[in-house]
């Protein structure tokens, strides 16, 4: 057993980390908000680079790694707030030739779905299968979402689709993907709490002097830390689905993940004080982010019921 | 990042059952809380049964009588040991948790190889002096004083919350061997003989009404300054290395046997009749059973980066200060929701085992759990360790 990082994956955070800040810095991300949250120039250079094709193997022509890595990418898109379809893209990798593919779970005949006016295509999960819907079949009319990153459009009437797959397995790399995606968010919104904590005074000194502020960013880490074990090991499992139970592990990441995220986002607006509350300051855009990714596959009571049937 | 184990690490793992399950049934019933000749008895006979077997100090150097192997098999080995309900490491837990890792990193040969092996072979029990009356939290401003005289430190002062001290022959001891200098630079590491001439050991009551722990007078005790670990002056970073041990794996088995206890009251939440369903169909209650699981999975998956850094660097890594602040609180919620379930059952605290009416210990772990944001240094100070060091925070003075 090894459970740190190994030089290769430490490696591809790094190089996926600078891929961020040299292409998706904050004003860039911010800007997406107009284009629907997809710019085709930037997505191509996620694709370019192998973010979708990840667990493709090699001789499929993708990169042939598994879901430790991918979990360790996503991290990182997550904490550079990247917007766009990314968890339904990678999963329709190898499955659909689109480039932008949406994800949702088929409830009944309408829908919402996320960043509806830049998909190919839309995935649908049901208890059948996977199902394509092309883009030019969905009409949809926009909603005002919680996330101005996560463009939200109304779909009346989900159409059947042409199936594309089995859905095993689907729901719950869905979910990993997402908890991944707040990971990062959690500790983005950490990272951004603790430098304004070093550099705002008030009584004349810095406010992460004061133990109210230096200890909500203890717990902000912890909570952060202890979200990313239960992560990697949800990858580790999904990687060796012998080694224990996967659905345990993926909803036990899926719940801490979303609490670390929600968690840190609120406490990095009050870190902020009045200019956390404000549109300027990014502490909303972790937060809402955060909220948007939640409600997605499985609600947090159905996964903590979903562990509970285990114990 | 794998959380495999190597062929050879399971074949560890099946010897050990095997030998667990041949050895647990002969043990007997465990002593009564208060008799400490018999806990004493129970404890070390357990430490010489594991010596003899092979499994004592798993990861220690086997020059000294440890088994020599990876802090994996160690983990593996409280894994095992918890599960299949083997004795807790008890009154042992100072040696074989702290003490010993240290004297293995910073002893001379000498000291190693007198106390080493004694440990392993369940032959010493070990406390831990390093609090005082005014150092606490503030630990590096303690203030019993030794004397150099001759070959001899002379030792005078007052210990306090001394875990075991009642019972132990030898105590790792923090004392101030130069006045003048700044706080931390005047504090030598020293092990104290428990029987010198001048040593008073008082049992103080805890709020579980038993006496875990112990006020120590130290009054002109002449300890050999060959006893000394490390330099004189520099126990405050001997004593850091101590403390990377006790918040850093320490916290392994008791974290297995939440989670065993975790399972006995998903069990018992299946028992309790209420209004004609259980209190297992209130969801609320279910649901934060499936929480609490999710969280004890997170923590056992953090303890397994922790032991990984262990076992690349030597040292437990700073995620021990994150998993004793955010453990103490789980525990607590866990405790909180016994008491929910039981309802009036939670007026009574169990002897001996318990039942479903009681919930076996849950009554008492209530009251145990109150010393887990406390000992081994408070949550408060955990948060600021946090803050300072890793996330680099201003200090506070
Ligand atoms: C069950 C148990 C077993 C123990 N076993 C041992 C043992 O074997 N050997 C040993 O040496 N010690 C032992 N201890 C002692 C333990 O390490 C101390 O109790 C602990 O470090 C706190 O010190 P204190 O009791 O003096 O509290 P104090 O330091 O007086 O703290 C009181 C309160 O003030 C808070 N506080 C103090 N300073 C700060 C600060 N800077 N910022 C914010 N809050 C602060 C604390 O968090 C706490 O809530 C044990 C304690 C317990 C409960």
């Amino acid at each position: 057993m090894d459970f740190e990082l190994t030089d290769d994956q430490v490696a591809l955070c790094d190089g996926i980390r600078d891929l961020c800040q040299g292409r998706f810095d904050i004003d860039t991300v911010r800007g997406l908000a107009d284009c629907g949250g997809v710019d085709r120039q930037l997505w191509g250079e996620l694709v370019d680079t192998g973010v979708f094709s990840l667990v493709v193997p090699e001789e499929d022509g993708g990169v042939g790694l598994g879901w430790a890595e991918a979990g360790l990418v996503f991290e990182q898109l997550g904490r550079a707030l990247v917007p766009g379809p990314l968890v339904g893209t990678l999963l329709a990798a190898g499955v659909t030739d689109d480039a932008v593919v949406g994800l949702i779970e088929r409830t009944d005949g309408s829908a919402l779905v996320e960043y509806p006016d830049v998909l190919d295509a839309l995935l649908v999960l049901d208890g059948d299968g996977v199902w394509r819907v092309d883009a030019a079949e969905l009409s949809f009319e926009l909603a005002q979402s919680v996330d101005p990153l996560t463009p939200v459009g109304r779909v009346a009437e989900l159409p059947q689709g042409e199936e594309v797959g089995g859905c095993y397995g689907w729901v719950n790399r869905a979910v990993f993907l997402c908890s991944a995606l707040q990971v990062g968010l959690a500790t983005g919104a950490r990272e951004l709490a603790v430098a304004y904590a070093q550099e705002r005074q008030q009584f004349g000194k810095p406010i992460g002097q004061f133990q109210a502020v230096k200890h909500k960013c203890a717990d902000m880490y912890s909570r952060e830390e202890v979200a990313r074990a239960a992560l990697y090991y949800a990858s580790c499992v999904l990687d060796a689905p012998e080694l224990a139970d996967e659905d345990r592990a993926v909803s036990g990441a899926r719940i801490l993940a979303a609490e670390a995220a929600d968690h840190n986002g609120k406490d990095c607006v009050q870190v902020h004080g009045g200019m956390g509350f404000t549109w300027e300051i990014d502490a909303h855009l972790y937060l809402k982010r955060a909220w948007a990714l939640t409600p997605c596959f499985g609600s947090l009571d159905e996964h903590a019921e979903r562990i509970a049937a285990m114990v | 990042m794998d959380i495999r184990f190597s062929a050879e690490e399971i074949a560890f793992r099946d010897e050990l059952r095997d030998w667990l399950g041949e050895v647990l049934p002969t043990l007997g019933d465990p002593p009564d809380r208060d008799d400490w000749t018999a806990r004493r008895e129970w404890d070390m006979g357990w430490q010489r049964k594991l010596y003899d077997a092979g499994y004592a100090g798993i990861n220690w150097p086997s020059e000294f009588g440890g088994r020599g192997s990876t802090p994996t098999e160690h983990l593996i080995f409280l894994e095992e040991t918890t599960r299949m309900g083997a004795p807790y490491v008890g009154m042992n837990f100072v040696a074989q948790l702290h003490a010993g890792p240290t004297l293995i990193l910073e002893a001379t040969a000498e000291q190693q190889a007198r106390h080493l092996p004694a440990m392993l072979k369940g032959e010493e029990v070990w406390c831990q002096g390093f609090s005082e009356p005014n150092a606490g939290s503030d630990l590096a401003s303690l203030s019993t004083r030794a004397i150099r005289d001759g070959d001899h430190y002379v030792v005078t002062g007052q210990k306090i919350w001394t875990s075991f001290g009642h019972v132990a022959d030898y105590c790792e001891l923090l004392v101030r061997t130069d006045q003048e200098a700044p706080k931390h630079r005047g504090i030598t590491w020293l092990i104290c003989p428990m029987d010198l001439p001048g040593i008073e050991v008082r049992p103080i009551t805890t709020v579980a009404g038993s006496s875990e722990f112990c006020e120590v007078f130290f009054d002109e005790v002449r300890i050999p300054v060959e006893n000394r670990v490390g330099d004189e002056n520099d126990g405050w970073r001997v004593a850091m290395v101590t403390f990377s041990f006790e918040r850093g794996t320490a916290f392994i088995s008791e974290l297995l046997g939440t989670m065993n206890q975790l399972a006995e009251m998903a069990e018992l939440a299946r028992g309790i009749r209420r209004n004609g369903s259980t209190a297992w169909d209130d969801d609320e209650i279910r649901r934060e059973i499936g929480h609490l699981q999710a969280e004890y999975d997170a923590l056992w998956a953090l303890t397994k980066r922790v032991v990984s850094q262990a076992q690349r660097t030597g040292m437990p890594g700073p995620g021990g200060s994150v998993f004793k602040l955010y453990y103490a609180e789980v525990k607590k919620r866990m405790a909180d929701l016994a008491h929910r379930m039981l309802e009036r059952g939670a007026l009574v605290l169990a002897e001996g085992g318990g039942d479903e009416q009681t919930g076996g210990d849950m009554v008492a772990s209530r009251l145990y759990v109150l010393s887990l944001s406390i000992a081994a240094g408070t949550s408060e100070i955990q948060r600021n360790i946090i803050g300072e060091r890793i996330l680099g925070l201003p200090k506070e003075r």
